[in-house]
C-alpha cells in the first residue's frame, strides 16, 4: 500500500472561540509539488504551524509518511524529515551565514549533541554547507552575521535553513514575498533545483510562480480547502473563481 | 557606539597564530609569579586564576547559550565542599593524590548540575533566571540547615599537605603558596583549552543557535531543553573545578561560598569583562579580584562604584570591555585609530575630573554616615575633603558638574569621529566583499 | 484552634503583602517582558522613604507620599535607562535592573547606614485588635490586610473600568495593535512601570514597620516574590494571588510547628537514632525548614507542572 507523504484528515484549530482551521483534508503524494493559495488570513500559515508542530490542532489527524505526528514536538517532527520555512524571517541572528546553514544541517548529519569532535574536522558537512551557500548565492556574505544581511538575502537564508537539513517534506511559507521579479525568478529556479525528488508545499501569492511550479494547487479559504487539483482544473473551478482566483487573475491581467 | 558594540566581530586566528597565542598564554602563566615577587601578589594571582575558571564557566551559560544564571556559586561552592571533605578523606588515608581534588570537585559539580539543572532548565529565558535565584537561595538555606556537611557558621577546615606518594617525596606537597599557584595555573590552562575547544564543537555551536533563536533550533531538530541541560552540566563541571581549587587554596570552605552574593559577582564581572568573546571572562576575573581585594581596601563605597560602572556598561557598551578592545583593534587594523586619539584623550581627561567630583561626594557621604567615628575628613585622590563643611560639598558638586559637561561635549565629538570612521570601514568591507566571486 | 486561627490570619496578611509585591512584578513582566530584578529594592525604598518622611511629619503623610515618590523614581528610571536597553533584548533589560538593585542597596546604606532603622508602627495602630484565648492578633496586621485588599480592589477597578486600564489590557495581549490604534505604548509602559514600583513601595510602607527596615530586606523578599511569580504562572495575576497566599500561610504555619520526621516515624513505631541513615534530615523541625519551603514548592512545581498554577506558557 502506498502511503501519502503528508495526509491531513479533518484538521481543525481554534484560538479561543474563533475557529481558524475548519476541517482540512489534504493528501499529498510523495514527490509532489503543491502550492497552497488563498486570501490573507485564510489560515495558510496556521496550517503550516499545525503540520510542523508549532501549534497543536484542536482535533483531527496529521500523518507524515503514514505516521501520526500530532502531539509531537517540532524537533521530533523535524527529525522525521519535515522541514519548514517561516513567513516572518526566523534565523540565528548573531551567527554568520555559514554557521546558520551548518547549524541547520548539524542534527541530520548525525552529529546531534556531540562535543568530542571539532566542527572544523567535519569535512563532509562543511563542504555540503559551502555548496549550499554557493547555490543560495550567499558566498560573498559567508562570515557576515545574519542580522546584517539585506532583506532578500535573509529570505534566501531562511529557505536555506529549511533545506539544509535534507528533509524530504518541505513547507515554504511565502518564500518569495517582498522580492523583486528577477529575484523571484532566480529564487524559484533555485527552489525547483533543490527540491527535486522531494515533496514540496509552498504558500505563494505570485500566480505566475504558482502555475509554473505546482503539480497541484490547494485553495484555502476561511480555513477550508475548497479545491485541490491540477492547475488547469483549479483555474477552471467556478467555486475558486468566485471565492478567490477571479479577483486575483483579473488583477494580474490588469497589470500585464 | 553602543550599536557598534553589539555587532559581533570576527577574530579568526590562523593555525599559526593560534599556536602563538596559546604558547604565550602558557609562558605568561609560567612567568607571572617570577614577576610578582611578593607573596601577596602570588596570592592575588591564585585568586585570579580560580576566578578566571569560574567566570569562563559562567560564560558558557551566559555568553554561549544566553542563559542568565543568578545561582552559579551553587556549583563552585558545592564543588568546594565536596573537595574539602575529599581532602579530609585523604588525610584519613584515601589513596588519591591531592592534585586530583579539583577533578573530584569537577565531577561533583557535574553531578549537582545534573541534579539541580534538571529543575532549572525546565524553563528558558527570564523564568530560567528566576528559578536559578530560587534554587540558589534553597541551597544556601540548606547549607545552614545541615551543619554536618557544611560545618555551620565556622565552615569546614582541611589540610592540603595531607597524603603521601612520590610527589611528596619530591617536596611537592602544596606547602607553599607558589606550589598552589602552579597547580592553579595548570588547571587554568587545561580548563581554558577545554572550554575553548568546547565552543568549536557541534554542541557548543548549537548552544549559540539556541541563544539566538531557540524556536528555530527546535525546527532544525534540536530539543532546546536538552541543549540547556547539557550546557548547564558542562558549565557546572568547570565551576566545580574552580571550587575544588578554592578549597585547596584556602584549606577551608564556608557557607558563604554558595551565597547569592557570590553568584551575583560572577554575573557582574563576567559581563564587565564581556560575554561576546571567549577571553572576556578572564578580564572579568582580573577585575573581580582587583575590586574584591584592592578596590575594597581603597574605599568602603567600592560596591557602589562597581554597580554604577556596571549600569553604564549595560546601557552603553553591552559587549563589555573585551568588545571595546576588539572594536579598537578593528580601528587599528583599518588604520582609523589615529583620528581617535584626541577625542579619547579629552574624554579620559574630563571623565577623570567628573569622577573625582563624584567620588568626593560619595566618600564624604560615607565618611559622615558609616565611618563617622573617625572624624569628618576624607582624602580623595590625595586631596583632603572635610564632610562637615558645606563648601567641600559645593566644590565637589561643581567639579562633578564641570567635568560632566565637558565630558559630554567631548563624547559628542568622539561619537562623530567614531561614526565617520565606521562609515569608511563599512566602505572598505564592501569593496573587499565585491572582490570575492 | 487558636493557633490555627491566628496563624491563618497572620499567614493571609503576609500573603497579601507578597501579592502587593508580585502584582506589580507580574504586570510589568507581562506588559513589557521585563523582569524587574530591582522590584524588591523599590519595596525597600518605600520602607526607608516612609521612615524618613514619618520622622519629619507622621506616618499618614508618609503612607501617601512614599509610594508616590518611589513611583516617580521608577518612572524616571524606565524613561532614562531601561528604555535605552530595550533594543538589546530581555537579557540586557534584566541586567540593567540587576545593576539597579545593586546601586539602590549601596545608596540606602550610604544614606541610612548598615543597621536597621527605627521605623515604628504608628501609635494609633499599635496594640492588639482582639484576643483569642491566650493569643493576640495585632491591630497593625489587620490594617495591612485592609490596605492590601483596598489596593487589590482599586487595581481591579483601574484595569477593568478606566480607559488606561483597558489600554493596558489591550497592550498586554496585542502590543502592536494597540500602537496601531494610536495609543502611545511607550508612555503606557512608563506608567505601568511606575505603578508597579509604587505598589512595591506601598508594600514597603506597611511591611517595613511590621517586620524590619534594614538593607537586607530587599534580598530577603526578592527571591520569594520570584518564586511566587513562577509558581503562580508567569504573567498571571490570579496565579500570583493564589501562590502568595499559599506561601504566606504555609510559611506562617511552618514557623509555629515543631513537627519533624522523627516524630512522625516514631508514632509509626519506627525508631530513629543518630546512627540512622539520613539522620540530619529526619531530625529537622518544620520550623527550621520554614525558610526553604517556598523554594521547595518551586522545585516541586517545576517538576510536576512547569507552567505554574495558572500559567499558559510552557517554556
Ligand atoms: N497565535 C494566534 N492566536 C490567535 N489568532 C491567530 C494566531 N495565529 C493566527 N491567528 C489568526 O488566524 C488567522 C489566519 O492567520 P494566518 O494563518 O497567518 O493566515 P494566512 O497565512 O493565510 O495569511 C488570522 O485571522 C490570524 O489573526
Ligand atoms: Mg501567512
Amino acid at each position: 500500500m502506498s502511503t501519502y507523504a503528508l495526509e491531513l484528515s479533518n484538521v481543525t484549530k481554534s484560538f479561543g472561540k474563533t475557529a481558524i482551521i475548519r476541517g482540512v483534508n489534504l493528501a499529498v503524494n510523495k514527490g509532489e509539488r503543491v502550492a497552497v493559495i488563498g486570501p490573507n488570513g485564510a489560515g495558510k500559515s496556521t496550517l503550516f504551524n499545525l503540520i510542523s508542530g508549532r501549534f497543536e490542532p484542536t482535533s483531527g489527524s496529521i500523518k507524515l509518511h503514514g505516521n501520526e505526528i500530532i502531539g509531537q514536538r517540532p524537533y521530533e517532527i523535524s527529525r522525521r524529515g519535515l522541514a519548514r520555512s517561516f513567513q516572518i524571517t526566523n534565523i540565528f541572528s548573531r551567527l554568520s551565514v555559514f554557521e546558520n546553514l551548518r547549524c541547520a544541517a548539524l542534527f541530520s548529519s548525525g552529529q546531534k549533541y556531540s562535543f568530542w569532535k571539532p566542527l572544523s574536522k567535519l569535512t563532509e558537512l562543511n563542504d555540503r554547507t559551502e555548496a549550499l551557500m554557493a547555490s543560495l548565492e550567499l558566498k560573498r556574505r559567508r562570515d557576515v552575521p545574519a542580522s546584517l544581511l539585506t532583506y532578500s538575502e535573509q529570505r534566501a537564508l531562511e529557505v536555506g535553513l529549511t533545506i539544509a537539513g535534507g528533509g524530504d517534506v518541505i513547507l515554504l511559507d511565502e518564500p518569495t514575498a517582498g522580492m523583486s521579479h528577477s529575484e523571484t525568478d532566480r529564487f524559484v529556479h533555485l527552489i525547483r533545483k533543490v527540491t527535486v525528488g522531494k515533496t514540496l508545499l509552498t504558500v505563494e501569492h505570485d500566480m505566475g510562480v504558482v502555475f509554473g511550479l505546482a503539480d497541484r494547487i490547494a485553495v484555502l479559504v476561511y480555513g477550508e480547502v475548497i479545491a485541490f487539483d491540477t492547475p488547469d482544473k483549479v483555474r477552471a473551478d467556478a467555486k475558486v473563481k468566485e471565492a478567490y482566483l477571479g479577483a486575483v487573475l483579473d488583477a494580474e491581467g490588469a497589470h500585464a | 557606539m553602543s550599536n557598534a558594540a553589539m555587532k559581533p566581530l570576527h577574530f579568526k586566528p590562523l593555525n599559526g597564530v593560534r599556536i602563538v597565542v596559546w604558547s604565550a598564554f602558557a609562558v605568561i602563566l609560567l612567568l607571572l609569579p617570577v614577576l610578582a615577587r611578593s607573596n601577596f601578589a602570588v596570592t592575588l594571582l591564585c585568586l585570579t586564576g580560580i576566578a578566571a575558571i569560574a567566570c569562563m564557566s559562567y560564560n558558557m551559560l551566559l555568553g554561549q547559550a544566553g542563559m542568565l544564571s543568578f545561582g552559579h556559586a551553587v556549583y563552585t561552592g558545592l564543588g568546594a565542599f565536596v573537595a574539602i571533605h575529599a581532602m579530609n578523606k585523604i588525610g584519613g588515608g584515601w589513596p588519591i593524590p591531592m592534585w586530583m581534588i579539583p577533578l573530584v570537585a569537577g565531577f561533583a559539580g557535574l553531578g549537582f548540575g545534573a541534579l539541580l539543572g534538571f529543575v532549572t532548565t525546565r524553563k528558558a529565558g527570564t523564568p530560567f533566571s528566576m528559578i536559578t535565584l530560587g534554587v540558589g537561595e534553597l541551597v544556601f538555606a540548606a547549607a545552614l540547615m545541615f551543619p554536618e556537611f557544611f560545618g555551620g557558621e565556622a565552615g569546614i577546615n582541611s589540610n592540603r599537605t595531607a597524603g603521601s606518594g612520590w610527589m611528596h617525596g619530591l617536596g611537592l606537597n602544596f606547602g607553599g603558596q607558589i606550589q598552589v599557584y602552579y597547580l592553579i595555573a595548570i588547571y587554568l590552562f587545561l580548563c581554558t583549552a577545554a572550554m575553548y575547544a568546547f565552543t568549536q564543537t557541534p554542541l557548543g555551536r548549537i548552544a549559540n543557535a539556541v541563544r539566538d533563536n531557540a524556536e528555530r533550533a527546535e525546527f532544525v531538530g534540536y530539543d532546546t531543553r536538552w541543549v540547556r541541560y547539557l550546557i548547564v552540566m558542562a558549565s557546572s563541571f568547570f565551576a566545580g573545578i574552580a571550587g575544588g581549587l578554592t578549597a585547596i587554596n584556602f584549606e577551608a570552605a564556608t557557607a558563604d561560598l554558595v551565597h547569592g552574593t557570590r553568584s551575583g559577582g560572577y554575573l557582574l564581572f563576567t559581563f564587565l569583562g564581556g560575554v561576546g568573546f571567549f577571553f572576556g571572562p578572564i578580564i572579568g576575573a582580573v577585575l573581580l579580584i582587583f575590586s574584591l581585594v584592592v578596590l575594597s581596601e581603597l574605599t568602603k563605597a567600592w560596591q557602589l562604584y562597581v554597580g554604577i560602572v556596571f549600569l553604564i556598561m549595560v546601557v552603553f557598551a553591552p559587549g563589555g570591555i573585551s568588545s571595546l578592545l576588539m572594536l579598537n583593534l578593528r580601528r587599528i587594523k583599518y588604520g582609523e585609530w589615529r583620528k581617535m586619539r584626541w577625542p579619547y584623550a579629552g574624554m579620559v581627561f574630563f571623565g577623570l575630573i567628573a569622577l573625582w567630583g563624584f567620588a568626593a561626594i560619595v566618600e564624604m557621604a560615607y565618611q559622615a554616615q558609616v565611618a563617622a567615628g573617625s572624624g569628618s575628613v576624607v582624602t580623595v585622590a590625595r586631596i583632603p575633603m572635610d564632610a562637615s563643611v558645606l563648601a567641600s560639598w559645593l566644590i565637589a558638586a561643581a567639579v562633578l558638574l564641570f567635568g560632566g559637561i565637558c565630558f559630554e561635549i567631548w563624547r559628542r565629538k568622539f561619537n562623530k569621529v567614531w561614526g565617520e570612521g565606521e562609515e569608511r570601514i563599512a566602505e572598505a568591507i564592501k569593496k573587499a566583499e565585491a572582490a570575492i566571486v | 484552634m487558636e493557633f490555627f486561627t491566628i496563624s491563618l490570619l497572620n499567614g493571609v496578611s503576609y500573603g497579601l503583602l507578597l501579592f502587593m509585591l508580585s502584582a506589580g512584578l507580574t504586570l510589568i513582566f507581562s506588559m513589557m517582558g521585563v523582569l524587574n530584578f530591582a522590584h524588591a529594592s523599590f519595596y525597600m525604598l518605600g520602607a526607608y522613604f516612609a521612615y524618613q518622611v514619618s520622622e519629619w511629619t507622621n506616618f499618614w503623610v508618609a503612607f501617601v507620599i512614599a509610594p508616590v515618590l518611589v513611583a516617580l523614581l521608577g518612572g524616571a528610571f524606565e524613561r532614562t535607562v531601561l528604555r535605552k536597553t530595550h533594543k538589546f533584548g530581555h537579557v540586557a533589560e534584566l541586567l540593567v535592573t540587576f545593576g539597579l538593585s545593586f546601586v539602590i542597596l549601596e545608596l540606602v546604606q550610604l544614606v541610612w547606614g548598615r543597621t536597621p532603622v527605627e521605623y515604628k508602627v504608628p501609635a494609633a495602630l499599635d496594640g492588639s485588635l482582639f484576643k483569642l484565648f491566650n493569643s493576640t492578633f495585632p491591630t497593625y496586621r489587620a490594617f495591612m490586610m485592609v490596605v492590601a485588599i483596598g489596593m487589590l480592589a482599586s487595581l481591579f477597578l483601574v484595569l477593568k473600568k478606566t480607559r488606561i486600564g483597558l489600554v493596558i489590557q489591550a497592550a498586554l495581549t496585542h502590543p502592536d495593535t494597540t500602537e496601531a490604534l494610536g495609543h502611545n505604548v511607550p508612555r503606557v509602559f512608563a506608567f505601568v512601570f511606575a505603578g508597579g514600583c509604587g505598589l512595591a513601595a506601598l508594600a514597603g510602607v506597611i511591611g517595613g514597620n511590621a517586620f524590619i527596615t534594614e538593607p537586607g530586606m530587599a534580598q530577603a523578599v526578592g527571591a520569594i516574590i520570584f518564586v511566587v511569580v513562577v509558581v503562580g504562572g508567569m504573567g498571571s495575576l490570579g496565579g500570583a494571588l493564589i501562590a502568595s497566599l499559599l506561601i504566606g500561610v504555609m510559611q506562617t504555619f511552618a514557623v509555629g510547628l515543631d513537627w519533624s520526621f522523627i516524630g512522625g516515624l516514631q508514632s509509626l513505631g519506627v525508631d530513629v537514632t543518630p546512627e540512622t541513615f539520613g539522620y540530619p534530615v529526619w531530625k529537622l523541625k518544620l520550623s527550621q525548614v520554614a525558610p526553604i519551603l517556598p523554594y521547595l514548592l518551586l522545585v516541586v512545581m517545576l517538576v510536576v507542572r512547569p507552567k505554574g498554577i495558572m500559567g499558559t506558557r510552557d517554556e
